[in-house]
């Protein structure tokens, strides 16, 4: 069974290949029916090979295994962890796929299949990211999911604003790999090995009696670095706005969907095998950094939610919170916070990717996702997408039964006491936006806002499709309903977030196992955040001075600059500041 | 070992990330994270090497006659030069359109998305 796993990646790039090559000659539907064929095989090849995970799988690929204990093949790892976000990377390409079958009404004469051809590389390359198991592949995949992604981002090349957005992307991400590949080779400096174990196990002997040295910290806050970066934990999120705004909806779904926690899961995957062990970092300074960073990221990310009026720009704040949230429950270390962020992450992923699926369809009606532009304009129309927008808005709160609210109660037992609140704060304020969107869009509630001096409008933005279709196509809404049932599964299948605690525990803790089940604070929780959420909209609505930013928020407002050289100083400045944090314990060793 | 190549690579990284954040034109942008990417080669260049060795190319040398460098390093700056070459390629293009759409390629003057 292991051999297959290679195949993940070989799989959509040998179909990405072929649609290149002969994408020009095929009519429109042969190609995404190529692309279908070739993202749905690997995502039952990724589900197929999950459900044979445990115990965990290792493939050296192409049979360089390693002699007398030394390597120099490339090792994939199949444990529960890896194949799962290279099935849920795998099964949102797949939707969004689906999403796009008549979304893109004429695509240019020749280049059909260029898009199907570029979403088959942008999966291949994250399950390659989800399954490497050295570190140098890591990295090279982590590039090529990235370099695809800028090309998704700006693949309208005719609108001013997504240029600029996948400019910024791109830059931004690329400096984050660099700092990564530059703490890689200083691993390898160390250690002469590539593999993550093996490297983990180096940095052990290498620091015998003496503890982790100024060598392990640096390389240990270049590759977070990187991989911070792509998780967009505050100060490295600045590009996420802008890409997210201006790509191309369903692009959007597997940007924030999956692509934006693959770099969570990279830190988790890093951390726990590379520098977990006694030459690595301390836990209690990784607990530091990650927990420190995680409550920024989530407080910025939902305040920032809160005052956009792009509805776009809105929700990729909101997947900035969520990240935020995600870092806090990885950086306790306990078996318990992976297992609830693991079912939070799948749960975020159906709910988010539904809500940008809904945010596509306004897109195409009115040719506008601003706010204040659609207030009341989609009133009495578009029944199923209100009904889905504020379903998706309930999940993001965390409303008992979604997957999210699972997740959500697991990781807030885990990190205890007053961090509960920060996961209750955020997950209002976010969902709390997105009802307030549902409310004055849908439901024409509240007199119209002013604009204020200093956002990015939604309003001008070149429709996706030419001219609005006919009717929604329906896929367009079909996909968006599949995501929330999916999302809602996560919780409600009996049994269901056992298994993936028992398969995320078996890779991460070591075998001890943590309970998945349903509490009675925890449902009280999901609830409280689901009521603060609706009374934080009602209030918006009602009251518009509670939207108008306050003086506070100025400051913050404004650090979004939208100037890529603001954001390469920040990312530097959040290098520094990972690097404090982390301190201490190489100081006392 | 040698400190200079390491000072050299921390040099370069540093140059870069300086040349972008006061960037006034994302032309040379570019050319700043090509920059700062060069700093990687040199850094891997420098790990891989040893004293009194030669290229790890066996053709005319007898295996285990001589010491050579290491040849993995070589091997992942090869594939990182790749790698360079088509995210620079990429963003010059993406450059290249906004210079069209915008008509400017300062990025001060780029101000659509903020807040």
């Amino acid at each position: 069974m292991h051999h297959l796993i290679p195949l993940l990646v070989a799989v959509p790039l040998f179909g990405a290949a072929l649609l290149v090559a002969t994408g020009r000659h095929l009519p429109r539907i042969a190609a995404e029916i190529t692309g279908f064929v070739f993202s749905g095989g690997t995502a039952a090849l990724a589900l197929v090979l999950l459900l044979n995970s445990s115990p965990p799988m290792t493939e050296w690929a192409g049979g360089w295994l390693p002699v007398a204990g030394e390597s120099v093949g490339i090792v994939v790892v199949g444990d529960g962890p890896a194949l799962g976000m290279a099935a849920l990377a795998s099964l949102l390409t797949l939707a969004a796929l689906a999403y796009s079958w008549r979304y893109f009404d004429e695509p240019p004469r020749d280049r059909t299949g260029s898009f199907t051809a570029l979403m088959l590389v942008f999966q291949g390359a994250m399950c390659g990211f989800a399954v490497a198991g050295d570190l140098f592949n890591a990295f090279v995949f982590f590039e090529l999911m990235s370099v695809v992604a800028y090309a998704l981002t700006g693949y309208r090349i005719d609108e001013a604003k997504a240029v600029q957005g996948a400019l910024a992307f791109g830059i931004v991400n690329s400096l984050g790999a660099y700092a990564m590949l530059t703490g890689i080779a200083l691993l390898y400096a160390r250690t002469g090995e590539l593999a993550m174990a093996k490297i983990g196990h180096g940095l052990d002997v290498a620091a015998g009696q003496d503890g982790p040295d100024a060598l392990v910290l640096a390389s240990f806050v270049l590759v977070l670095t990187g991989l911070l970066v792509k998780a967009a934990a505050v100060p490295f999120h600045f590009w996420l706005p802008d890409a997210h705004a201006v790509a191309p909806t369903p692009v959007c779904m597997l940007l924030s969907g999956v692509m934006v926690e693959l770099g969570a899961y990279g830190a988790w995957r890093v951390y726990g095998t590379v520098f977990a062990g006694p030459g690595g970092i301390p836990a209690a300074d990784l607990t530091r950094a990650l927990v420190a960073l995680g409550i920024l990221t989530a407080v910025t990310g939902a305040v920032m939610c809160w005052y956009q009026r792009h509805i776009k720009r809105l929700l990729a704040c909101s997947t900035v919170a969520h990240t935020g949230l995600f870092l806090v429950g990885l950086g306790v270390l306990t078996p318990e916070g992976d297992a609830g962020i693991a079912l939070y992450l799948l749960g975020h992923a159906g709910v988010k990717a539904a809500l940008f699926a809904c945010a596509g369809v306004l897109l195409d009606r009115f040719g506008s996702v601003d706010e204040h532009a659609l207030h009341g304009r989609a009133q009495g129309q578009l029944r199923a997408t209100a009904v889905m927008f504020a379903v998706g808005a309930l999940g993001l709160a965390g409303l008992p039964p979604f997957g999210t609210a699972l997740g959500k109660s697991l990781t807030e037992e885990a990190v205890g006491g007053p961090l509960t609140v920060v996961y209750v704060a955020a997950s209002a304020i976010t969902a709390g936006a997105v009802l307030r969107v549902t409310a004055r869009v849908f439901l024409g509630l509240g007199p119209r806002p002013e604009d204020a001096e200093y956002e990015t409008s939604g309003s001008g933005e070149e429709p996706e499709t030419s001219g609005p279709l006919r009717r929604i196509p329906d896929t367009m809404t079909t996909v968006p309903a599949v995501l929330l049932a999916a999302a809602l599964a996560v919780g409600v299948i009996p049994g269901f977030g056992a298994l993936v605690a028992r398969s995320v525990d078996e890779a991460g803790s070591g075998g001890v196992h943590a309970p998945a089940h349903w509490t009675l604070p925890g449902v009280l929780l999901g609830v409280a955040s689901t009521v603060l959420a609706a009374a934080l909209a009602g209030l918006a609505v009602t009251r518009l001075g509670w939207v108008a930013a306050p003086g506070w928020a100025t400051p913050l407002r404004r650090l979004q600059s939208g100037h890529v050289g603001d954001y390469v100083a920040w990312l530097l400045v959040g290098a520094t500041l990972l690097g404090a944090l982390a301190l201490p314990g190489i100081l006392g060793s | 070992m040698h400190v200079l190549p390491y000072l050299v690579g921390a040099y370069l990284f540093l140059t870069g990330c300086y040349g972008l954040a006061t960037s006034r034109n994302l032309i040379h942008a570019v050319g700043c994270l090509a920059v700062c990417q060069s700093a990687t080669y040199v850094l891997l260049l420098a790990v891989g090497y040893r004293d009194g060795a030669t290229a790890p190319v066996f053709s005319d040398l007898k295996p285990g006659s001589r010491p050579v460098v290491d040849p993995v390093v070589q091997a992942l700056t090869l594939t990182d030069i790749v790698v360079g070459a088509t995210v620079t390629a990429l963003l010059l293009a993406l450059v290249l359109q906004i210079a069209k759409r915008h008509g400017t390629v300062d990025p001060d003057e780029l101000r659509e998305l903020r807040g």
